[in-house]
């Protein structure tokens, strides 16, 4: 996936949230499971109930070492009543392998697709009527639920997620035959090729973690802001761990700012409170929405409100911002 | 990649365009291409010193924050104010309506000690 197509990424940005935006994602890993989520050990490797979860349904979660440190963040997909498919970041890829692999019982049945699927995500507030044209079924698909269908005659899963907060899709479907999807898509003048500028910076409007920066093995979902997605009426590995977080109190807690300025905050810059350092900058970047700087990161011990004023940076003068609640974007076509 | 005849430029990508006692300067073509979109710039006060090869601005863009190093010494008279709202005229037009700074020379022979179009071109190329 190139970092931005021939218009730059603040333009790739823009589009997205006017029209719509196709991206090649197909770095990324998917698993296969078979078998109940007791009897597979899947409803313990993964943080959010799976039992409840119906057919045709997924879930955003994310799979806890036993320090509660997060392996990865993931979506998991109830395929059938026994059948899963789990879609993992692909830096993580062999280790979440050794993981799933560890954790599953012997009455799971496990395979790797990542080498077979290939996934394009189209996401925009045009993004229904575009893919309407190619598949009219898909249209009803409500957000977090997916079908299995056609596209160009090859089989498809189509999903009602996405990584940018707009209206969109997640298209999975087999290698070969992405080429062929991409160049379909995009010959609906409507829509434009976005590559990983954009998407970082979509991303992050939404407040969304990217794995590897805002989230890792040293944070927990408690830090990360990300507990709702953690089902603390079931077992799951880690869960003692963050049980006991919790009793001893959470460290540090995510922080989301604007900066007052065109300034963006970068990746581990210090964040000041009353000009004491007390926390860093995961994920920074200019929103072109907003018109300012946007970044989230840690702060700890202190857990700081909205207002307080704060400032990031290594030089002086120090980037001057704002701490704001998630999402930036307040108004977008997610749910629409 | 676009070099203009009669300019002056740094290793580091950075313009100056000699008009008289003065020198524009800005980033190169190059520069602005590797930076992505520009979204701050952080402008030179007039009467600031500057000094060749040292720090005279500072651009943001999408993907990082760099230093611009001045490409002659002298003293800031002016800066280019309209980078305060519209910085993409660094991506958009960056010889002319993208320059950043305006400095009078205090030593005019400094352009010795920076490379001309033909000799700039050879060394982007020679970068790959």
């Amino acid at each position: 996936m190139p970092i931005q197509y021939a218009e730059g990424i603040l333009a790739e940005t823009l589009y997205t949230r006017q029209a719509a935006a196709c991206f090649d994602i197909c770095h990324m890993g998917e698993f296969l499971v078979k078998g109940t989520p007791e009897e597979s050990g899947l409803e313990k490797i993964i943080t959010v109930r799976l039992k409840d979860i119906p057919e045709g349904a997924c879930r955003y979660g994310s799979i806890l070492n036993p320090e509660g440190g997060v392996i990865d963040d993931l979506i998991v997909y109830r395929k059938k009543q026994d059948e899963w498919m789990i879609v993992v970041n692909a830096g993580t890829l062999e280790k979440d392998r050794e993981h799933f692999k560890k954790f599953l019982t012997r009455d799971a049945e496990f395979c790797d697709l990542s080498e077979k699927l290939g996934k394009i995500d189209l996401q925009g507030p045009l993004a229904r009527e575009i893919l309407k044209t190619l598949a009219p079924e898909t249209c009803g698909l409500s957000y977090y639920t997916f079908m299995e269908t056609d596209l160009l005659g090859r089989k498809a899963l189509v999903s009602r997620t996405g990584y940018t907060g707009e209206l969109g899709y997640e298209l999975f479907f087999s290698r070969p035959g992405i080429p062929e999807l991409w160049e379909t898509l995009l010959s609906d003048k409507r829509l434009k090729p976005a590559g990983l500028g954009s998407r970082d910076i979509l991303r992050l409007e939404m407040g969304y973690s990217l794995y590897g920066q805002d989230i890792d093995e040293t944070t927990t979902p408690l830090e990360a802001g990300l507990e709702r997605y953690v089902d603390f009426h079931k077992d799951f590995i880690g869960k003692e761990a963050l049980l006991a977080q919790k009793n001893s109190g959470i460290p540090r807690r995510r922080v989301f700012f604007k900066t007052l300025s065109r300034r963006s905050p970068r990746h581990l810059q210090k964040i000041y409170y009353n000009e004491k350092p007390c926390g860093e900058v995961t994920s920074g970047s200019f929103s072109p929405h907003l018109g300012c700087g946007i970044g989230m990161g840690f702060t700890g011990p202190i857990d700081l409100a909205q207002g307080e004023v704060i400032s990031v940076g290594e030089g002086t003068p120090r980037i001057e911002a704002v701490v704001t609640d998630k999402p930036f974007m307040k108004s977008t076509s997610l749910k629409k | 990649m676009n070099i203009p005849e009669g300019l002056y430029f740094t290793k580091e990508h950075e313009w100056v365009r000699i008009e008289g006692t003065a020198g524009i300067v800005g980033i190169t073509d190059y520069a602005q291409h590797a930076l992505g979109d520009v979204t701050f710039v952080e402008l030179p006060k007039p009467g600031q010193p500057a000094r060749q090869f040292q720090i005279v601005a500072t651009v943001e863009s999408v993907k990082a924050a760099s230093d611009i190093f001045a490409p002659v010494s002298g003293s800031v008279t002016q800066a280019n104010h309209q980078l305060n709202n519209q910085p993409g005229l660094i991506n958009q037009d960056c010889y002319n309506q993208g320059w950043i700074a305006k400095i009078s020379l205090s030593d005019p022979s400094e352009t010795k000690n920076l490379m001309d179009s033909a000799a700039y071109k050879q060394y982007v190329e020679g970068l790959g």
